[in-house]
């Protein structure tokens, strides 16, 4: 059931890849953080910081973010939305922060973040990178780096499951029951 | 979780454990530079005071502040209220405005309750006569799990003037359902006999008590009541059931020393005692907020309608 979009060895591809290009785009890992969105996207950018550290040789600070106090639809469902951990140790001013995200969709999650990254602090750049990106923006926002662009309907389910959380690297696609 | 919050027992052993891990999201926004959120943006969250209260009530004001919602402060002085209203017609009025919650403190036990059948929004006790005091128990519930790690298996005592205290029952109420063990002491006069029932022990000897603890919990000595000869004299009482330095000795390493305010220094515990280390007083305060934050974002941050058991 579903369609396989991603195996492990393209998931690592795609992870090793966005990480040569973080290092191009900003010359380097000088002034990078790494904010991972609960929950995946923080282990994402765990994986690319160690990417970055391989590659580089630098260890670039990781943060996860919880974007739900800053979710548009709060009392717009029935029970309020659940909330996860946020953990930055570090100050995000005058940095410039790559945002780490799952699937990029409607955009509504990135500008979430994006509010949520502006009330820690005043980061010099923030960019954007996902291993998905299925389309169907609701507002103007784009990834800076993708790990594989996929055509969706709407309605199908996108669903990315990484070992650190779900025991398996995959990307799946399930139509609407 | 139920819309209201008028009692512990309205809620779940689970329910408990979703507050305070949502409450401990919030001490992380509270940590921030900016300690405030969008969540609860236009809501309106009214506070409505019938007693004083002034650390209560800037709590919550605080909490639906950095919630982003908008509050209003209606204290019973130089209000409507002053002018015959009833509670009732209160009620009316601020649902005629708007208010998706209500918070409410007053003298008489079960007011809470009362509201629920006349408003719509969300209903928050915040302290009904000798009846319940839920918030401040679950802020007790969060600084005990918070410093020691677990709630359940631990040994604690309820210190006072139990007869009168909302604080005492709430907190016995929220232990008890998380599996600690509970102790009330006190003397025979202000301990309510039907503490038994609350699955909770009894005992009039707190030096027998403190060697077991590791929570040690005074209330606060309702002096105003002392008129009614619960006990012969303040001196004594203090001789018998203060916490004193010599009696901290007794308490086992690592125990904490809580109180929920405001304290008399001198006469339920010592001065000096209040601020050894052990002593956790402000944090209970700290964590207040956090624990009204997720209170007020649990019961607005849905639709309000009924739901089943959370998933």
């Amino acid at each position: 059931m579903g369609v396989r979009l991603m195996d492990q060895a393209e998931i690592r591809r795609a992870v090793t890849r966005i990480a040569h290009e973080i290092l191009e785009r900003n010359k380097g890992a000088g002034e990078i953080a790494l904010v991972g969105i609960a929950a995946r996207g923080d282990d994402l950018a765990r994986r690319l910081a160690e990417e970055i550290a391989r590659i580089e040789g630098v260890k670039v600070p990781v943060g996860v973010l919880d974007i739900t106090f800053y979710r548009d639809d709060i009392g717009l469902r029935a029970e309020a939305p659940e909330v996860k951990e946020t953990r930055i140790g570090f100050d995000v001013s005058e940095r410039t922060v790559v945002l780490v995200d799952d699937v990029l969709f409607t955009g509504r999650t990135i500008r979430s973040a994006m509010d949520a990254l502006m009330d820690m602090g005043r980061p010099s750049v923030i960019q954007l990178a996902v291993l998905v990106d299925r389309g169907h923006r609701e507002l103007p926002i784009r990834a800076d780096f993708v790990g594989k662009n996929v055509p969706t309907q709407t309605d199908d389910l996108v669903g990315v499951r990484l070992e650190e959380t779900d025991g398996e690297d995959a990307v799946v696609m399930e139509e609407p029951r | 979780m139920k819309k209201h919050l008028l009692s512990i027992n309205d809620l779940t052993a689970e329910d408990v454990v979703r507050i305070l891990d949502t409450a401990e999201s919030f001490r992380e926004v509270g940590t921030r530079v900016i300690k405030k959120v969008p969540a609860l943006r236009g809501r309106t969250v009214v506070n409505l005071f019938y007693e004083n209260s002034t650390r209560t009530r800037i709590s919550f004001e605080l909490a639906a502040k950095r919630l982003s919602a908008d509050v209003i402060n209606f204290s019973t002085g130089g209000s409507s209220v002053a002018k015959g209203e009833s509670l009732k017609d209160t009620a009316l009025t601020l649902q005629a405005m708007g208010a998706d919650a209500i918070v409410i403190r007053h003298s008489s036990s079960g007011s809470p309750h009362q509201l629920t059948k006349w408003v719509k929004a969300s209903v928050l006790n915040a302290g009904d006569g000798t009846h319940e005091h839920p918030t401040q128990a679950l802020l007790d519930l969060y600084t005990i799990r918070e410093r020691l790690g677990r709630i359940e298996g631990l040994r604690a005592a309820i210190i006072g003037d139990v007869l009168h205290s909302r604080v005492a029952r709430s907190l016995s109420f929220g232990l008890v359902k998380m599996g600690a063990e509970v102790t009330l002491v006190g003397p025979p006069t202000l301990i309510p006999p039907e503490a038994p029932a609350w699955g909770v022990q009894v005992s009039h000897d707190i030096d027998s008590v403190l060697p077991k603890l590791d929570v040690c919990y005074m209330l606060r000595v309702q002096r105003e009541r002392q008129r009614q000869q619960y006990f012969p004299s303040v001196r004594e009482y203090s001789r018998l059931f203060g916490l004193t330095r010599e009696r901290v000795g007794a308490l086992p390493e690592g125990a904490l020393i809580m109180h929920p305010g405001p304290m008399n220094r001198g006469i339920e515990i010592d001065s000096d005692v209040a601020d050894l280390p052990q002593a956790v007083i402000e944090a209970q305060v700290t964590n207040g907020i956090a624990i009204r934050m997720s209170l007020l974002y649990l019961l607005l941050g849905g639709t309000g309608e009924e739901v089943g058991e959370v998933a």
